[in-house]
């Protein structure tokens, strides 16, 4: 279809693709940094009360509201306060933080000295998945750039506050983006999630008080103080402010990572010639992931909804991490639960029996089903499975620690719940009746 | 006596990595430094020989079992010694919608192994999401990331390591 999508000013990815976008030169020129030195001549409260009222809502995930995070640190806390940037990006159908670290790092760096200031952080660790290199090499050299330029160091743009920032590379660990599995992590653990509450803001990273954060949701902290926090708060709805950024793939004409209002619905995402151009040739939509694999999946009836938090929820799905994964009809959703299911087997850390055992007993029924052995009675396994992990619907965090549980349940029950007649089809006729095509219009490869 | 871990220069540049790393740490967190440290060792080594991480545990003030929990946990830590070329290609759902499944056969025809398995130049690995979902298929050489993949630029890419 034409353009007929709201058109927004881009914030996040305005330079991205331009010459040298990734530099302070080109930073400073756009009027980088700028909104820092308006931070800087604020109280520190006065800071978190802006940012409370742009609305900002965490990118990473969870939805979580930045400045009421942020104000969980307790201020007369005597012990020493950290900031933790999660950079792990894992969640499969999510690529964006990899574009902010690769084409416009100081965005986030910006966000991350406004962030420091006004919590009274003098240490910052940057966790970046490990498998990323080449987003590491452009984030260190931005931040070597920043302490020559005085952003980072003894002072902060001649501010008497100290402030250290330090990249710290992961190692392989989908786990590592769940926040308290991070913190593990940067003491150099392995990433094993932690019992909440406590919540990081009060006992997180060496047992000090934390505040974890997004790399995108820190790149969208600047914004709110070029543009002032009713302003920002104005671009999107009465809860959630700003723009964001969706990343669109699977089966579409033109997959990437897309800015969008908040008011952008999944059906403009993936039809409108400035995002993804719609299907292929005589193809339509089956399936839709919206929020990252975790996220309940929708029907091809369910699009017209705004690709944000309490939109979403409405749905019984979640906006998530903005990774958006379309299947077209020729695509089979017993191999596709399968392919994700395995994912969750894989990335469980093997702390509570529920998700250790569960996760890879989804796959095995799974992969039974797909290759024509289901009997009658798998499904109902399956979804006896899957409620073992985390009940459906949702009533807070299922049976383990942390949300992978949750996570992992989460696609076996909606796949079941939409697409229960294609599980049953493969039981019934012995075999996946999509035959040696399951992937869709895009599956094949030359 | 055995061989030393080390030629000097690969000590050096340990010596000065770990130093750097520790600093980066509260003076009585040194252990917080252990992914690095082991990223390090790796980095000079290829893989981490256990040797290594004794040194690397001694270095951070932890038992060599501490050094060996935190290196098997991540899958990107090499416990034996890998192909020159090690090769992590993405499966997951939004590059199998791209043919990553097919592309992957592919590779293991051309280059005679099955996923998981190894020979002196190559190693072989089938990998969770890359986050590269918008480009894809995608894979990894050695930590370098290569999208949007045909059969044409795989086999030029693959052309190129000797």
């Amino acid at each position: 279809m034409a353009s007929t999508a709201k058109t927004i000013e881009p914030i996040i990815s305005a330079a991205w693709g331009k010459p040298q976008s990734w530099t302070l030169d080109s930073y400073r020129k756009r009027g980088g940094y700028e909104a820092l030195k308006k931070a800087l001549q604020l109280e520190p409260a006065a800071i978190i009360d802006e940012v409370k009222k742009s609305n900002l809502r965490g990118r990473g995930g969870a939805g979580f509201p930045t400045g009421l995070k942020w104000s969980f640190v307790p201020k007369d806390s005597p012990k020493p306060k950290y900031l933790a940037v999660n950079g792990d990006e894992s969640e499969p159908g999510t690529f964006k933080d990899r574009y902010i670290l690769e084409d416009d790092p100081h965005m986030m760096l910006e966000g991350i000295a406004i962030a420091a200031y006004a919590l009274g952080v003098h240490t910052c660790y940057v966790y970046l998945r490990g498998e990323f290199k080449f987003p590491a090499e452009r984030t260190q050299a931005a931040i070597d750039e920043a302490y020559k330029a005085g952003i980072f160091g003894k002072t902060v743009l001649g501010k008497d506050f100290e402030l250290n920032c330090y990249l710290v590379r992961g190692a392989g660990a989908y786990i590592c983006g769940e926040e308290t599995a991070l913190l593990e992590s940067l003491e150099g653990k392995k990433g094993w999630p932690r019992l909440k509450p406590p919540f990081p803001a009060v006992v997180g990273l060496f047992g000090c008080p934390t505040v974890v954060n997004n790399v995108e949701t820190l790149a969208s902290v600047p914004a709110v103080f070029q543009q002032g926090a009713d302003a920002y708060a104005k671009l999107g709805t009465d809860k959630s402010g700003g723009t964001r950024l969706v990343c669109l793939s699977g089966t579409v004409n033109r997959p990437g990572v897309y800015e969008v209002s908040m008011f952008t619905t999944l059906a403009e995402l993936i039809y409108d010639d400035k995002y993804g151009r719609g299907m292929p040739a005589g193809r339509k939509v089956k399936a839709v992931i919206p929020g990252g694999s975790s996220a309940p999946v929708l029907g091809a009836d369910e699009l017209d909804v705004a690709m944000e938090f309490e939109a979403l929820k409405v749905k019984q799905t979640m906006a998530g991490s903005g990774g958006v994964i379309v299947m077209d009809d020729a695509t089979c959703m017993v191999r596709s639960l399968w392919r994700v299911a395995r994912f969750y087997a894989e990335e469980s850390c093997g702390q509570c029996t529920p998700c250790r055992e569960g996760t890879p007993w989804q796959t095995r029924l799974l992969r039974k089903i797909e290759e024509g052995r289901g009997e009658p009675g798998d499904i109902d396994m399956l979804s006896n499975v899957a409620s073992s992990i985390a009940p459906y619907p949702p009533i807070g965090l299922g049976n383990t620690i942390c949300a992978l549980g949750d996570a992992a349940a989460l696609p076996t029950h909606s796949f079941l719940m939409r697409f229960r007649d294609e599980f049953e089809a493969h039981i019934r006729e012995h075999r996946c009746p999509f035959g040696d095509k399951p992937w869709g219009s895009f599956g094949d490869w030359s | 006596m055995a061989e030393p871990l080390f030629t000097s220069e690969e000590q050096k540049k340990f010596d000065a990595g770990i130093a750097e790393i520790i600093s980066h740490y509260p003076p009585d967190r040194k252990s917080a430094g252990m992914l690095p440290a082991l990223r390090l060792l790796q980095e000079i080594k290829g893989w981490l020989p256990p040797e290594g991480l004794r040194l690397v545990a001694k270095h951070l003030e932890v038992t060599p079992e501490r050094a060996m929990e935190v290196a098997s946990f991540y899958v990107m830590y090499h416990l034996k010694k890998p192909g020159k070329y090690v090769i992590d290609v993405c499966t997951n759902l939004s590059c199998s919608l791209w043919g990553a499944e097919k592309m992957l056969a592919y590779l293991e025809e051309k280059l005679g192994l099955k996923a998981g398995e190894a020979n002196e130049k190559f190693t072989l690995r089938e990998t969770e999401c890359l986050a590269s979902c918008g480009t894809a298929p995608c894979l990894q050489i050695n930590e370098d990331h290569h999208e949007s993949l045909t059969q044409a630029k795989l086999d030029a890419i693959l052309a190129r390591l000797s």
